[in-house]
């Protein structure tokens, strides 16, 4: 048995009958980490000496049947921007090369309570600003499904690794797509929670009302069991909510599921729309109500989230001053000096690029004709959405107009990566949760990825019609 | 919207950030390109639209005023670039 090929969950299971134990789990992701990951480049760095160290506890437990939670024992990849207490947190930023944090980040604190066990910080695009985990400063992730692609991003590195079983679960975030989009190019599953759902605290902020932490599984169940373990109301972020994940349902009979006539449009790749309607047949086949509809401002999305997004980067990002915590030059002979020379040396040219554009709609003169009108536009595009929900209970769209591009096709052009966001960026701008899962591959071979888009706080229902698309495939074998 | 020198400039200027002369060029024909595409959202009428700035209603949650714990100064120092003391060092702020 490779136990790196296990899901989460048969691995939690197998783990609390006692048939494998947690070092042994242990062993053989290091082994193929050791193997692997020098082409894959998942890793920036590994948790090691941390992770044998808890599993001497957890097994420990687990021997007298104490199970913490239905992962209890099962390793988990964290991306580089979840604050964990004395283990390296850079964000993939020369910026914060070598900065380890004094406390560990809610959802850290939730996974180890749950008896989980962290394997090792993954790659992203510097500081969540990318969507091909390209611009890491500590170089590029490769697609292991095919290494001359990219993963996508920004959570590249935790769907990477998932993805080349180099870890059975892994942690992301989403601010525009950060977890869907790596997860439907690398074919595994990833959850962005509704705003709220999953506590910040400890999550170095991009654009903090759009960020939201979320688990990338091989499956949805895997998905599932995570976003149980991490959800919930944390008095350190006053943003987040009273919410208890509800289980979800074997039986999506009479479910009213949408399909956006907006989202077939002129880039989107046939054999994805394809994949939509053949997903749209299969559910109908497990007696699901599928139906066209309308979600008008889709074109805004982007312009809107890229508005709103650098402008609280700017924001967010103007903490990097060389003084307290991170990169500081050393050629500063100033207090002026030292912000000027360490961010300009310590921050890469996309975060650079994003601070600026941050910095120019929120100047005086053009704060009321691109930061507040992008505010009203994000008004307007969550009313199309819940106007869609008055019908429906869910819509089925595509993550990315495409199936991972090639290694370096976006990187010298940074618009046309900002418009490969158009399906993912509206469903945070409205706060939405939203669960990529994969739908077979292209002619390349490269995985396509769809995306159930629910009603906030509706995540049980995403998970429920994907846990039955993928029970039904199984039936098909 | 025109993105000439004088601006990038003074977007260096508000962002604490010094390009170089090659970066400069490339980010000015990237952000007119970028600023080019958000002004697409001219077209959208929104008069009368509240803006949004949180996708659901929340309101200030405030902590009871009692004294918590704090953390460890040394903890806090540890990441500090400069520290004397037990405080971050910098260079001098007035004259």
């Amino acid at each position: 048995m490779d136990i790196t090929q296990l899901t989460a969950c048969a691995l939690a299971k197998k783990l609390h009958g006692g048939s494998l134990r947690v070092t042994d789990v242990l062993d053989a992701y290091y082994a193929a980490i050791d193997e692997k990951d020098g082409a894959v480049g998942a890793y920036i760095a590994l948790t090691k000496e941390f992770a044998y160290k808890s599993a001497k506890a957890v097994q420990a437990r687990l021997d007298t049947g104490e199970i913490r939670s239905p992962l209890a024992g099962v390793p988990v990849a964290v991306k580089d921007l979840i604050c964990t207490k004395n283990l390296p947190t850079t964000c993939a930023s020369k910026m914060l090369d070598g900065f380890l944090p004094p406390y560990n980040a809610t959802v850290i604190e939730k996974i180890l309570a749950a008896d989980m066990i962290i394997l090792g910080k993954t790659n992203m695009d510097e500081f969540a600003m990318g969507s091909t985990t390209e611009t890491s400063y500590f170089g590029a992730t490769k697609n292991p499904v095919n290494p001359e692609h990219v993963p996508g991003g920004s959570s590249g590195g935790s769907a990477a690794a998932v993805a080349a079983c180099l870890a059975p679960i892994a942690l992301g975030s989403d601010t525009g797509g950060s977890i869907r989009q790596p997860a439907a190019y690398c074919g595994v599953a990833g959850l962005k929670p509704t705003y709220g759902a999953v506590s910040r605290y400890g999550l170095i902020a991009y654009a903090s009302s759009l960020d939201q932490i979320g688990p990338i599984g091989k499956t949805a169940e895997d998905c599932a069991a995570l976003f149980a373990i991490i959800a919930g109301k944390d008095e350190r972020d006053s943003t987040s909510m009273d919410y208890v994940p509800q289980a979800a349902s074997a039986d999506i009979a009479g479910k009213k599921i949408g399909i956006p006539n907006e989202f077939f449009g002129d880039g989107l790749q046939p054999e994805i729309a394809l994949a939509m309607r053949q997903t749209a047949d299969e559910l109908r086949r497990l007696d699901a109500v599928v139906a066209p509809c309308s979600l008008p401002l889709i074109d805004y999305a982007v312009p809107t989230y890229y508005i709103i997004a650098c402008a609280e980067a700017a924001s967010n990002l103007s903490r990097y001053d060389g003084i307290k915590y991170g990169h500081s030059s050393k050629e500063a002979a100033s207090l002026r000096e030292t912000y000027f020379k360490s961010r300009s040396e310590g921050f890469g040219m996309e975060v650079k690029r994003r601070i600026m554009l941050g910095n120019f709609v929120l100047s005086s003169g053009y704060y009321d004709a691109y930061y507040k009108k992008a505010l009203q536009a994000k008004r307007l595009i969550q009313q199309a959405y819940f106007a869609a929900f008055e019908q429906f209970d869910m819509l089925l769209g595509p993550v990315a107009p495409t199936t991972a591009p090639k290694i370096g096709a976006s990187l010298d052009d940074p618009l046309k990566m900002y418009l490969s966001d158009i399906y993912t960026v509206a469903i945070n701008l409205a706060g939405l949760p939203a669960l990529a899962f994969p739908r077979g591959a292209d002619g390349g071979h490269m995985p396509i990825g769809l995306q159930l888009i629910g009603k906030p706080f509706g995540e049980h229902d995403l998970f429920s019609v994907a846990n039955a698309l993928a029970a039904h495939e199984g039936l098909l074998g | 919207m025109q993105i000439d020198a004088n601006l990038v400039h003074y977007l260096e200027s508000l962002a604490r950030i010094s390009l170089s002369e090659s970066e400069r060029a490339g980010c000015q024909a990237d952000l007119q390109r970028i600023i080019a595409y958000f002004d697409q959202l001219d077209t959208l009428d929104t008069a009368g639209v509240i803006p949004l700035s949180h996708a659901f209603p929340v309101k200030n949650v405030l902590r009871d005023d009692a004294v918590g714990q704090s953390m460890p100064v040394g903890e806090l120092l540890m990441n500090a670039p400069r520290e004397q003391d037990g405080c971050i060092k910098v260079f001098r702020t007035v004259d």
